[in-house]
């Protein structure tokens, strides 16, 4: 144990955690962006899907679980170098320079990760737990997505921090590569155009769906 | 020579000791366009001297962008804004007549400041004498080609070998991680047949003393890279992370 405490806790130990926990995280936001596309199919068809996996509860139980366990991983290794960087580099220069020389999304993972986090605990707040335990002997999951999103301010919130979740995997995804030691003068650069691809597609997704609520709540055509 | 002398606005970090509060003074000076950047320190030096006041500490050695002795940061950039290009190397022609520049040393929590513009880099040293080396006897010259190598390899080991390891990665990562540098150490080494019986033991030796010497940790901006006075590439620093997962899924002597 004591072994692979020290390479959990070693510079390049962190770096793996963040990159296998954050690939499961990314595969999980696909299968979620699949359920979510399932609105668009209407209320039956939607309904149908989350009875559907209402039908494998205990299945689904046991990921969540170790959904959370990786999310909350992700997350503390996140934090934990966040605080230790800022230990090694507590000086600014006078100048700032950095868009010389590296993205604005590898710069602020910190600052989207954490509203990610923020705006995870708010989503499994309203929806999750309405899900799983406010339904009140009602099947129409549909409608509770409808009435969540006519209201602007959610629709608006949900919209921003999809944005985002964009900022965030169009770095992630390659950085996983690089950190499980993966780098290749020919393949890096189609690996960083996959993950940017990704990120758009899940932003774009996700953002979809406030945006379509948001619009028929007016009256427009679903 | 080329064109008339341009007229700068130089602000300098000065510090008098580790422990002293720094802040910037500002030079008004007009410098040919051919001086280098450490001449223009010469010549306010120079000037400072006669006033009879303390000139700016800095450190240089080659001039000619081989030592890596010569890091300082100018305008947020660690060996000023040309690529590929260490400070000694970075000529006033490249600044417009009236451009304000901020030179500072480089800061992180691993390099200290020690006066002016020097930092302590002893840090390196350490990662260095913790492995950066084969442990053979080299006895007399050996034959040409008894160990052969492909040119590839023979060329990766050189491009990573180029470092110098003047500080510019840690200065330009956001977290001071010190990766590039350790990358480029381990590869050079890890990519050649003479590094191949130590090559688990140096990249954990390394790792671990570059993590004691309160380097942060990468988290990929590829900064150092950006600013690498000698390009070295962050591929160096993918292959340090497996050669040290190799290194902990194979060794078990290690501690």
């Amino acid at each position: 144990m004591n072994r692979l405490n020290q390479f959990f806790n070693s510079s390049i130990g962190k770096k793996l955690v963040m990159a296998i926990t954050g690939i499961f995280l990314i595969l999980f936001l696909v299968f979620h962006l699949i359920n979510n596309l399932m609105l668009f199919g209407g209320p039956e068809f939607f309904n149908e899907n989350v009875a559907r996996l209402d039908s494998i509860k205990p299945l689904i139980r046991v990921m969540e679980i170790i959904l959370a366990l990786i999310f909350i991983y992700h997350t503390y290794t996140g934090l934990k170098l966040w605080w230790e960087n800022k230990k090694a580099n507590p000086e600014k220069y006078a100048v700032n320079a950095n868009k010389e020389n590296s993205t604005i999304y590898s710069r602020t993972m910190t600052i989207t990760g954490s509203l990610i986090f923020i705006f995870l605990v708010i989503h499994l707040y309203t929806i999750w737990v309405k899900y799983n335990f406010g339904m009140e002997g009602s099947e129409d999951y549909f409608e509770v997505i409808k009435i969540h999103f006519a209201n602007p301010i959610w629709a608006a919130f949900y919209f921003i921090i999809m944005i985002f979740i964009g900022f965030h995997i169009n770095h992630a995804f390659q950085s996983s590569f690089q950190s499980l030691g993966w780098s290749h003068k020919k393949y890096t650069p189609i690996v960083k155009k996959i993950g940017t691809v990704i990120a758009i597609i899940l932003a774009v997704g996700f953002a979809s769906i406030p945006v379509y609520f948001f619009y028929i709540s007016f009256g427009g055509q679903g | 020579m080329s064109e008339k002398n341009i007229n700068l606005t130089l602000n300098i970090w000065r510090q008098e000791s580790p422990e002293a509060k720094g802040y910037f003074e500002k030079f008004e000076k007009e410098i040919s366009p051919d001086a280098s950047i450490l001449e223009v320190l010469d010549e306010i030096n120079n000037r400072l001297e006669f006033e009879g006041k303390e000139p700016i500490a800095f450190e240089s050695d080659c001039r000619e962008g081989i030592c890596g002795a010569c890091g300082l940061v100018i305008n947020g950039q660690p060996h000023g804004p040309l690529p590929k290009t260490a400070t000694c190397q970075l000529h006033m022609r490249n600044f417009k007549d009236g451009d304000t520049l901020y030179i500072e040393p480089f800061r992180a929590t691993a390099f200290k400041i020690l006066k002016d513009l020097i930092v302590d880099r002893s840090g390196f040293d350490k990662i260095q004498v913790a492995g950066g080396f084969v442990s053979f006897n080299t006895g007399s010259a050996p034959d040409g080609n008894v160990i052969l190598i492909s040119k590839e390899m023979a060329d990766q080991a050189l491009d990573a070998a180029e470092c110098i390891g003047c500080g510019a990665c840690v200065a330009a990562c956001k977290n001071s991680s010190a990766m590039l540098f350790v990358g480029a150490k381990v590869s050079q080494f890890a990519l050649l047949p003479q590094g191949q019986p130590e090559r688990y033991e140096r990249v954990q030796a390394m790792v671990k003393v570059m993590d004691e010497n309160l380097f942060g940790s990468c988290t990929n901006t590829y900064a150092c890279e950006a600013e690498c006075p000698k390009g070295i590439s962050v591929l160096n620093i993918a292959r340090m992370n497996r050669d040290y997962f190799m290194a902990k899924l194979k060794t078990g002597t290690n501690e």
